[in-house]
């Protein structure tokens, strides 16, 4: 059946271990992502954390598309499109806030928090003219799991949860390193900008190859055990759920060494608070589990990366332009492991960040190379020869190997030819 | 040779220069920083720091609380060196190549005169070449200056971004 949706051959561009450079650059399939990708698929918005009260507002994203997530009087989540549907003028121009109206600017229109158009003004003018079906266009299937709110664009469609399918368990993995197994985003974001198609940060995030060489100076400085996680000897592994939600799975190390909050840099008595709510909520035994494996690394397709202590939200602006959203992972009602939860965030990520300027020269690299025409097939094979299927039936390899990028491609190039 | 900056005397008492004279000093030395950031002249601005130092630049918004909101940098004396070795090992890559910088600095005001201690605010822009091309920075810093056998030495500073509350491209040189 020949696919007339599709932009011409894109099946042509993806093969099992190489990609076409023009998936980066081609505006036409960066507006065709943004149909079937970005708009009809699962994307993650926000957290429940960052309008905790009744008729809180925050303005997040869908894509380019800025969406207020809103908490109504009844307390129930929604998300809003920004736009007055009389004359489409962007209707709240505040990042956060509280109110259980928005009234446009331009004519005075005044809308519900849940949508629904209250009132004109000079409302003589609309004799006999219903408000019913006049109100805000809202994201039609919203999913909540563990206070992560997820937005689809596409009136039909699997439930989040068979969407995330495997991924499901990173975010409870998450959720479990919480002692009272909530998690919170309330630190504020910072924004990140970038020079590069969404896609370079996309298969990044649970690359295992680039740390040693993106990242040698910070660990060399902090003299970082680190690196031996991205080396040859490293039992870590790589790991593609399915759905193009990829991971990189420490645990192996980590339960090798077998020392509690390892994976965070510290000790139990260093943050004894902490170890005591834990012990408190899990018992003894489960705590330490817990407290060994750590926090996940995982990528959640297309915009969600929780690393290990920060949430990382991905937002396309242009096919070469893209936001990173990041903010510190905050435990709810844990202050002390909270403190240096904040401060290790700070130091690593965002536009000054230790770590994440580095990654960030490189997707700007990665996108002017893109650009370049010969060679044009970028090459995804390695660790081919060892790719294996683990316990759950997930395929996984060396923490090094290519099989996050190469699952990601080919739930791709599902979604791109549906 | 570039002229050093005229040294205050040690036992001066900084209310007792004049207004001209304070204004003079406190000019060079944030021109001098200025300068030393400007050239990646790491070690020197590293050493213009004191011990219970705070660098800090804030995001959305100037008026956060750095101990619970995330701030684009928050620095102790610790971070700014280990900040500083990481330019060093010219395996940072976002500043390999380096920067091309060049900042100017006005609008100078004191704020305050407390012992051996100033408090400064000044306007700044900053223009930034590289790899990816030019980008113009705009900042309403503030410090915190305090005077160490005659020289001014830095105890705190704080870079206000005009547009902190929106996306911003990596900002990697000394700032």
């Amino acid at each position: 059946m020949i696919q007339t949706d599709a932009p011409a051959g894109i099946e042509g561009l993806i093969e099992p271990t190489r990609v076409h450079s023009r998936l980066y650059y081609d505006r036409d399939i960066y507006q065709e992502e943004l149909r079937k990708i970005w708009y009809r698929s699962w994307v993650y918005v926000g957290h429940v954390s960052e309008i905790p009260q009744p008729n809180d507002y925050v303005t997040k994203s869908i894509g380019p598309t800025p969406v207020l997530m809103v908490r109504d009087r009844n307390g129930e989540i929604r998300l809003l499109l920004n736009k007055c549907p009389h004359r489409g003028n962007q209707l709240c121009a505040y990042r956060q806030g509280n109110r259980a109206t928005f009234t446009c600017p331009y004519h005075s229109w005044t809308f519900s928090n849940t949508g629904e158009l209250i009132g004109y003004a000079l409302a003589d003018g609309y004799e006999g003219e219903s408000k019913v079906g006049v109100g805000l266009g809202t994201v039609p299937r919203i999913g909540i799991y563990r206070g992560f709110v997820f937005g689809s664009m596409a009136e039909d469609g699997e439930s989040l949860m068979d969407y995330l399918g495997g991924a499901k368990a990173a975010i409870d993995q998450l959720c479990d390193n919480s002692p009272t197994g909530e998690v919170e985003l309330t630190a504020g974001f910072l924004q990140h900008r970038t020079k590069a198609n969404w896609k370079f940060l996309l298969e990044n995030e649970t690359d295992g190859y680039h740390p040693g060489f993106v990242h040698g100076s910070i660990f060399q400085v902090t003299k970082s055990g680190i690196a031996n996680l991205y080396g040859t000897e490293s039992t870590a592994l790589t790991r593609d759920y399915g759905n193009g939600h990829t991971e990189f799975d420490l645990r192996p190390e980590w339960r090798r060494l077998g020392e509690p909050l390892k994976w965070f840099g510290t000790n139990e008595q260093r943050l004894p608070d902490y170890v005591a709510q834990m012990n408190a909520t899990y018992g003894p035994e489960r705590a330490r589990q817990i407290m060994i494996d750590g926090s996940p690394h995982t990528m959640i397709f297309p915009n969600l990366f929780i690393a290990e202590i920060q949430i990382f939200v991905l937002q396309p602006v242009a096919v070469d332009e893209t936001i990173q959203h990041v903010t510190a992972v905050q435990f709810k009602g844990a202050p002390d492991i909270n403190r240096r939860l904040r401060q290790q965030t700070m130091g690593s990520v965002g536009p000054a960040g230790l770590l994440l300027a580095d990654d960030t020269e490189m997707y700007e690299r990665n996108h002017r190379g893109a650009l370049i025409q010969d060679p044009e097939w970028l090459i995804l094979s390695r660790g081919l020869h060892r790719e294996r299927i683990d316990e759950n039936g997930y395929r996984i390899a060396h923490s090094t190997d290519e099989v996050p990028q190469r699952g990601i491609w080919k739930h791709y190039l599902k979604l791109m030819q549906e | 040779m570039p002229l050093k900056t005229a040294p205050i005397h040690p036992s001066d008492d900084l209310a007792a220069l004049s207004a001209a004279e304070l204004h003079h000093h406190v000019s060079q030395f944030l021109y001098h920083e200025a300068r030393l950031q400007d050239t990646h002249a790491y070690d020197d601005w590293e050493q213009l720091w004191e011990e219970d130092a705070i660098y800090w630049i804030p995001a959305n918004g100037h008026d956060t609380d750095p101990e619970t909101q995330m701030s684009i940098l928050y620095d102790n004396r610790s971070r700014i060196r280990v900040r500083v070795e990481q330019l060093k090992t010219g395996r940072r890559h976002t500043q390999t190549p380096r920067s091309e910088l060049a900042r100017l600095i006005s609008n100078i005001e004191i704020t305050l005169i407390e012992g051996n201690e100033v408090s400064v605010r000044a306007n700044v822009l900053i223009h930034e070449d590289n790899l990816r091309g030019e980008t113009l920075w705009a900042a309403r810093n503030e410090y915190r200056l305090r005077q160490v056998n005659g020289q001014f030495r830095l105890v705190r500073k704080k870079v206000g971004l005009v547009n902190n509350a929106k996306p911003v491209f990596t900002l990697s040189f000394l700032v």
